[in-house]
């Protein structure tokens, strides 16, 4: 079973698409077997931390054969404490995307729920490969199904919104894919490990180095996205349909950096470490001032997002251990949360169809359950403490105070007291204050079933992430690796990754 | 020392010739009136036939026939193969979209039989007459076939454009054979290897090679060459198109191989930057101008220059690489290009009532198959994994890697971002919910038994290609070990057991 559990992961969604694609669409027949595969690959994904062996360094689950000879690539797939519980996020999102799309999605569901399941399988394919090539072609498969889906299913203007979204992810990943190539050249593997060991060892010439390091870094800023390069975030999360803009941002692009950026090229990223906690301070404050002004939800939520993820991206780049380990805690969070307030303005704009701020007034009154769930999450998003968001924030922040700089802790901070501004301000919008022409003018209809069976267990986990943080911080830091030296530390030699020893080459 | 028969060499050939005639004499002898249709079952089985022989021949020891005119080797295998299963896809589906009452329904499939054997002659053959030979039975085929509705003003404009256009083309071609032939006192091209770095008058050789360039480039539809291709791809019905765009590229493309490997590897240190130019040239205008085209066969046209651009990339790789990562592309090319050709047909029609890129918005709701098939086929042209298109372009790509072109391969790579723009554009127009408004009254699309078999033939191939390529990869491989310099040398690496399945 531990053999052959993450190929299960991956082919099971598959197969469902199949099954999807095969079965007649009739009634909710596609639905339900979209859910039924969604809630099977999230049992299966939590065989993983059941059965994860916490004080084992490395990679567990592993499996890894060859797929093609030549150029050698393998069918590496293995999780350790970095990304099993991202595993575990996008198997508890699937179940939670086919009931936010249950009855919002109303046309061509055998299309919509086939390429909402292959675009699972490719979430799960970044995850969990660890041959280079397997996780360029799942990234770069991911892509393919949201746009289709964006275009297909758009509020507005769907097609431009999904080229806009394909065009600024596929750009980027084509000088990465020269970076695996010049690497594969340069070593004749694609296999992480093997790369990280060859890497470390510190037999290449620096020059190229720093180019491969930096195609890497880009392909996922712009994933991410990092403050610059965000120009498609707000139009994809007006247009995208709910349950893919739930993951569209931030992990696949975080766990990257994380994994292959810093993992592959640790003394490169540090050496970009000032410039980065920059741009992600930027990203804050700048993503924070534009949320408060925003007249639109979807965009709104859109520089929400950049301020978030720019602040988890200061985790990262602050290359202290607690920063690090409260970033990946604070992905799983903002995985959750955002899932959730999409599914919550999904709803509005299902019944009221708008998304313009000012048309909405006094909900509270005529929907107690969506307010309710709404301001738990915004709560949350806020990051109030014994909620999940105040975790990750609490440690992104005191280990960049402590081990970074007092100075960029104190913007950040400021971009968090902005965050509970335009939030609250959100919520006083929508839910209180006097009844709009709009929402007057239809009647009262709450939170359905199967919006509820959704929106419950995700506001359960936002508590118990923020109560009992050390269920997932133990296994986390066993895939951070601890540093060897002071905890607190950005020197260039205590690097991250305990097999990089060497000197910093430049 | 020769014991296998010559007429072996060259079965496939004589397959479908006799394939060609018997469709020939049978639409001659059928009283007018009757349904020409079950014609193309008769080409279409003798094109299967021919599929088979080829594959047959790989039992065959590696060598020459007719006076050391004609070889078969997996390099021609592999050829014949791919050649044939183009020319199959573009049978049946033509088949269900020709209209009934056309009463030339017999010469059409006859003269697409004829064209294959032109083809696979063409990689067959050893001796350059024999190639010019070949080339011209398949592009007379061709030409005909292109200017096949007659009664559009575009039909006739493109046949004569190609056919113009093309004779001059070969003329090149031929021009360059007589200048090799005054330099080395020989047509064969092993005798030719042999004899061209010696060549006493050295500049005839390089002039050959420049003229014999030009004519191929010419063929593959490869910039600076390309300016014809737009114009007879709009003009052309779109099956034939489907054949077109790729079965005599794959031809000319195997004969490019052996021309510069073969014939002249002496002179790699001249062809190599001249093919690394109108590579870079093709895909950037190719792409360039595909993205501003609004009529869909035009776009495809500007596609697939674009796409012999990223094939040439290969040539900029080692030997062995490079030519596994040609043949392997032009495989790949081949499945997904005649696959998309074959949805526009079925979506358009053969009457092509919708031509533009607009005119397919909401295809995927109307007819969610041929929507999805679609999708898919173009998400394969921008190169996404597991669909032929990516592992076409990656062997392509890292061949010229380790080649040592790293900026060919960032130029190639930024190009197919730049590609996935007009794809996607395309793509995402056929996902869009159709406009009530404006939408016009659109016959839902008939799919019937052959074609759908050729969509499905198509998208199986793109897929096999795309998930384990490790086969066709070997079968490429295999070739390319084939085509060596001298002949002498030649081992029995023959039997690459699995060809390449269907296009």
């Amino acid at each position: 079973m531990n053999e052959s559990i993450l190929t299960l992961i991956l082919l099971v969604p598959l197969a469902g698409a199949v099954l999807v694609a095969l079965a007649p669409d009739r009634g909710k027949l596609p639905n339900w077997i979209a859910l039924l595969t969604a809630l099977a690959t999230l049992g299966l994904t939590l065989h993983l931390p059941a059965h994860f062996a916490l004080g084992q360094g490395g990679f567990q689950f592993e499996i890894n054969r060859a797929w093609i000879d030549s150029p050698a690539i393998f069918y590496h797939v293995g999780v350790d404490g970095l990304s099993m519980w991202l595993v575990v996020l996008a198997g508890l999102l699937a179940p939670v995307g086919v009931l936010a799309s249950w009855n919002a999605i109303k046309e061509r569901r055998k299309v919509f729920y086939a390429l909402f399941l292959v675009q699972q399988t490719a979430m799960f394919g970044v995850f969990i490969s660890l041959d280079l090539m397997l996780y360029y072609g799942f990234w770069e498969l991911s892509l393919a199904p949201m746009a289709i889906l964006i275009a297909m299913y758009g509020r507005k203007n769907g097609p431009k919104a999904a080229l806009k979204f394909f065009l600024f992810t596929f750009i980027p990943s084509a000088p990465l894919l020269v970076a695996i190539l010049w690497l594969y050249a340069r070593t004749g593997s694609f296999d992480f490990t093997t790369l990280q060991i060859l890497i470390a060892h510190g037999n290449f010439p620096a020059g190229p180095m720093w180019w491969v390091a930096l195609a890497f870094l880009f392909a996922f800023a712009v994933k991410v996205p990092i403050f610059p390069l965000h120009g498609w975030l707000a139009d994809t999360y007006s247009e995208a349909p709910v349950a893919l803009a739930m993951v569209v941002a931030g992990k696949l692009g975080l766990y990257s950096m994380l994994r292959f950026h810093i993992g592959l090229f640790p003394a490169q990223a540090r050496a970009l470490a000032p410039l980065l906690i920059a741009l992600a301070v930027i990203g804050i404050l700048y993503g924070a001032c534009l949320a408060l002004v925003q007249r639109d939800f979807w965009r709104l939520l859109a520089f929400a997002a950049l301020s978030h993820l720019s602040l988890i991206v200061l985790g990262i780049y602050g290359f202290t251990f607690t920063g690090s380990a409260g970033a990946v805690f604070q992905i799983l969070s903002h995985g959750v949360v955002d899932g959730a307030l999409f599914l919550l303005l999904g709803y509005l704009y299902e019944h009221y169809a708008s998304s313009q701020i000012n048309a909405y007034g006094g909900l509270a009154g005529k929907l107690p359950r969506a307010a309710t769930l709404f301001v738990i999450t915004s709560l949350a998003m806020i990051g109030l403490p014994i909620l999940s968001g105040f975790v990750g924030e609490f440690l992104i922040l005191s280990s960049t105070f402590t081990g970074v700089s007092k100075g960029w802790a104190i913007s950040a901070s400021l971009g968090v007291i902005l965050g509970a501004a335009y939030m609250l301000w959100l919520v006083q919008r929508i839910f209180y204050g006097p009844e709009s022409g709009l929402t007057a003018s239809k009647p009262a209809d709450d939170l359905h079933f199967t919006e509820l069976a959704a929106l419950w267990p995700l506001a359960v986990l936002m508590l118990v992430l923020g109560l009992a943080p050390s269920i997932w911080l133990p296994s986390i830091q066993t895939g951070i690796h601890p540093p060897q030296a002071t905890v607190h530390a950005i020197l260039p030699a205590s690097a991250l990754s305990t097999t990089f020893t060497g000197e910093v080459q430049r | 020392m020769n014991p296998v028969p010559d007429i072996f060499r060259i079965l496939p050939e004589v397959i479908l010739t006799l394939t060609g005639v018997a469709v020939m004499l049978i639409d001659a002898s059928l009283p007018p009136g009757y349904a020409r249709r079950p014609l193309g079952w008769v080409a279409a089985i003798g094109t299967t036939l021919a599929l088979w022989a080829s594959l047959w021949q790989l039992s065959l020891p590696v060598g020459t026939g007719f006076y050391s005119t004609i070889e078969t080797s997996p390099f021609t295998v592999f050829f014949h193969v791919l050649i044939c299963g183009i020319v199959l896809v573009a049978l049946l589906l033509s088949m269900d979209t020709l209209p009934e009452d056309s009463h030339h329904q017999g010469e059409y499939y006859a003269l697409i039989v004829f064209g294959a054997v032109g083809m696979c002659l063409l990689t067959g053959a050893i001796e350059l007459l024999l190639v010019f030979i070949a080339l011209e039975i398949s592009s007379i085929a061709t030409y005909v076939l292109a200017g096949y509705r007659k009664d559009t003003t575009r039909g006739p404009e493109a046949a004569i454009k190609y056919f113009l256009l093309g004779s001059f083309a070969t003329a090149f071609l031929l021009y360059g054979i007589a200048l090799i032939f005054g330099a080395t006192g020989t047509t064969q091209i092993y005798e030719i290897a042999r004899l061209a770095p010696t060549a006493r008058n050295h500049l005839f050789v390089l002039a050959a090679l420049a003229l014999m360039l030009v004519g191929i480039l010419f063929k593959v539809s490869a910039a600076p060459f390309h300016v014809w291709t737009p114009d007879v791809y709009e003009g052309a019905p779109s099956p034939v198109v489907a054949l077109m765009s790729t079965a005599p590229k794959a031809a000319a493309f195997a004969l490019l191989l052996r021309v510069v490997y073969e014939m002249f590897p002496s002179l790699q240190s001249l062809w190599s930057p001249l093919l690394w130019i109108v590579a870079v040239l093709s895909m950037t205008v190719g792409n360039l101008a595909a993205l501003r085209q609004q009529n869909v066969k035009r776009m495809l046209a500007y596609s697939s220059i674009a796409h012999a651009g990223y094939l040439l990339a290969a040539f900029a790789g080692l030997r062995q690489e490079g030519i596994a990562a040609a043949c392997f592309y032009t495989a790949a090319y081949a499945a997904m290009n005649v696959g998309i050709f074959a949805v526009v047909t079925l979506a358009s029609g053969y009457d092509e009532k919708l031509p533009l890129v607009q005119d397919f918005r909401g295809l995927i709701y109307r007819s969610p198959l041929l929507g999805s098939a679609l999708l898919f086929f173009l998400v394969s042209l921008v190169g996404i994994p597991f669909t032929g298109g990516f592992f076409g372009k990656f062997y392509s790509f890292s061949a010229a890697m380790n080649g040592g072109a790293i900026w060919l391969v960032i130029i190639g790579l930024l190009n197919s971002g730049l590609a996935a723009a007009y794809y996607l554009r395309f793509a995402l127009t056929a996902a869009q919910s159709p406009d009530k408004e404006t939408e016009v009254a659109v016959p839902k699309p008939q799919v019937r038994i052959a074609v759908s078999a050729a969509v499905a033939l198509a998208v199986v191939a793109t897929l096999v290609l795309g998930i384990v390529p490790s086969e066709v990869l070997r079968a490429a491989q295999a070739s390319a070990h084939t085509l060596r310099t001298p002949p002498t040398q030649i081992s029995v690496h023959g039997v690459a057991s699995e060809q390449q399945p269907n296009p």
